[in-house]
């Protein structure tokens, strides 16, 4: 029975990770990009690269929006942090100009609270919410696709535990160069250094969206009201009807210094304002989370027109906490750069594992049973995907140095390019032998990747040349990701035109993770 | 692959159909159960987190469960008892309350 155990665990195992690897891997790597989301937005608007936050930011803002939208039904203001010296605020507008979902995003200087003119760009943005919700599907449906998809790999995590007896060993074993035998040691090595990560990020991150997938309790508890949901859990209160009524907002300098007290100087992170200009509007401050580990909700809310608080929201209990800590530990905002490298990198083990799976199942199924149509649609899936959305990506960042600063519906145009480019690479292993498409994707992968520092240079100050010097890894780091995965493609375009014919060599796990 | 009707074939077939139902669907059934039964012991957002946090753990397990046991039947049985008490717990701490 033990052995028909770990039988039935690996047959899981294989077919969990199979039926959903493609999304896995592209929500892994997008995701992993995702913790450089502000670097990655800054980097794509130059124009703002000379910003810098100032003193009474929240004020400023705050009278900014006043000039500029007084008649929104609500204002949401995201603070500049030290990984992004802009505010960017979001706002509801009626009418022809009103983008998706009728939104209205724009960059305002903190130390003026006038707009930056930066180039349209969705920016980091669109990584991240790829990595939840993909891209042009109804919101809710994509986001239970992705859900579904994190269910099958927490499944395919815990069946590939049981199946692997040797976890210990499997840390310090790499067969290189042997085919099926190599790729499933890289497979293993690449799960278990990272494994509490891989389990970690799966978890929490079904855990982040669990309000519409796993929804009952709200039911029990709230009587099914969302609403009050969100209001407890988020701190978060529905808009009230506009009285109709004109009435100066309150000056905010002094519910700045309030909530601050309140939270032992902790500082805003994103204000959000109701009705603004109306007797019923409200002003609500959320703390910024970036400090702490837990991002468990502490806001304070204020009567708009008197600046009396209405509402608080402070941390409850054990159960607050720990969704608090597991939604902090998913987005790994805390603990600085270090930190959020490792996660890094961790994330990138966590791709390189599913890719390593998919590889490992077409190889496997060639060797056994010679391929047939399945195996093919899985070798050209394999290279769209684990080849063609690096190169994708690339293309992302290219086009948004390349598409003219003026050109209209640009944002939308830049991820365009993006999902042609990674059409073109699902395309592509059609018209080609197996072998020479993961070569070819390769290359034009490091290629591309390569690129954008080199288009960087050409087309703005905000270069290598410049960033270096002044010490702005935060804009550098970006172009040096690029040439870093660069790199790496073009050394796995070069691993793949010289197969296996090299001699055998021992290699350390570690060895392999840190390429 | 020739298709030719072979019992054993599609007995084996008819089993791992009938597994993955039983995973995918039952034992989402047996989460949200749990969800709401656990939803019971704390208070009105504290067993409401804990509710919905516990449950894809529940679903892990009974994922599991699903695949290690010897029949699909056997499976199947399984889910409902676990169903069956986070549903006596859910009603019993209902009416305590």
């Amino acid at each position: 029975m033990k052995n028909g155990f770990r039988q039935s665990m690996a047959w899981l195992h294989t077919w969990s990770g199979l039926v959903v690897g493609w999304v896995l891997f592209a929500v892994f790597l997008t995701g992993s990009v995702s913790y450089f989301r502000p670097e990655i937005s800054l980097w794509m608007r130059p124009e703002l690269h000379d910003a810098a936050a100032g003193t009474r930011a929240a004020e400023m803002i705050i009278a900014g929006m006043q000039r500029r939208a007084p008649d929104a039904p609500s204002w949401i203001i995201l603070m500049p942090s030290a990984r992004n010296p802009v505010a960017d605020v979001f706002w509801r507008e009626e009418g022809p100009n009103a983008s998706r979902r009728g939104f209205q995003q724009v960059q305002l200087d903190p130390r003026t609270g006038e707009g930056l003119a930066a180039r349209a760009t969705a920016g980091g943005d669109f990584f991240y919410a790829f990595h939840f919700q993909l891209f042009g599907l109804p919101i809710p449906l994509a986001r239970w696709i992705v859900s579904v998809c994190a269910m099958f790999m927490l499944v395919a995590i815990v069946s590939g535990i049981v199946t692997h007896r040797r976890i210990f060993a499997d840390f310090f074993t790499f067969r290189p160069r042997k085919g099926q035998r190599s790729w499933l040691d890289g497979h293993a090595a690449l799960a278990t250094l990272a494994l509490p990560y891989h389990l970690m990020i799966t978890y929490t991150g079904l855990i982040t969206l669990i309000a519409l997938t796993m929804p009952w309790p709200i039911l029990t508890n709230f009587q099914g009201d969302r609403t009050a949901y969100i209001a407890a859990v988020f701190g978060i209160n529905e808009r009230a009807p506009r009285s109709g009524r004109t009435a100066p907002l309150t000056p905010v300098g002094p519910l700045v210094a309030e909530a601050t007290a309140r939270w032992g100087g902790g500082t805003i992170g994103r204000i959000l304002v109701t009705n603004p200009g109306d007797a019923a509007a409200t002003i609500t401050f959320q703390q910024q989370d970036g400090d702490r580990l837990s991002v468990s909700r502490r806001t304070i809310t204020f009567n708009g027109v008197t600046g009396a608080v209405i509402a608080t929201r402070e941390p409850e209990g054990p159960a607050d906490a720990t969704r608090g800590v597991m939604y902090g530990l998913h987005v790994g905002r805390f603990g600085g750069g270090v930190m959020r490298a490792l996660f890094f990198v961790s994330a990138l083990m966590g791709s390189a594992m599913v890719a390593t799976g998919a590889i490992l199942w077409a190889v496997k199924r060639r060797q056994k049973a010679g391929g047939g149509a399945g195996a093919r649609l899985v070798e050209i899936l394999n290279v769209g995907t684990i080849a063609g959305l690096p190169a994708a990506m690339a293309v992302y960042l290219l086009a948004n140095r390349l598409l003219p600063p003026g050109m209209a519906g640009r944002a939308a145009w830049e991820v365009y390019c993006f999902f042609i480019a990674w059409l073109l690479m699902l395309l592509h292993p059609l018209l080609r032998s197996h072998r020479r498409a993961w070569q070819e994707q390769l290359w034009a992968g490091a290629l591309l990747l390569l690129a954008v520092p080199v288009v960087n240079a050409l087309t703005t100050h905000s270069h290598l040349g410049m960033t270096l010097p002044a010490g702005r890894w935060d804009i550098a780091g970006v172009d040096l990701a690029c040439l870093g995965f660069a790199v790496l493609l073009g050394c796995s375009a070069w691993m793949v035109r010289h197969p296996a014919t090299a001699t055998p060599r021992r290699r350390t796990a570690q060895a392999v993770a840190a390429e | 692959m020739a298709l030719t009707w072979n019992p054993l074939e599609a007995r084996r077939i008819g089993g791992i159909v009938s597994r993955s139902m039983a995973a995918i669907f039952g034992g989402y059934a047996v989460a949200a159960l749990a969800s709401i039964a656990l939803a019971r012991l704390g208070g009105r957002v504290e067993g409401a987190l804990a509710g919905m946090m516990a449950g894809y753990a529940i679903h892990t397990a009974a994922v599991i469960w699903v695949f290690a046991v010897r029949t699909a039947l056997r499976a199947w049985i399984g889910l409902a008892a676990a169903a069956g008490s986070f549903a006596a717990m859910f009603f019993l701490l209902g009416h305590a309350a």
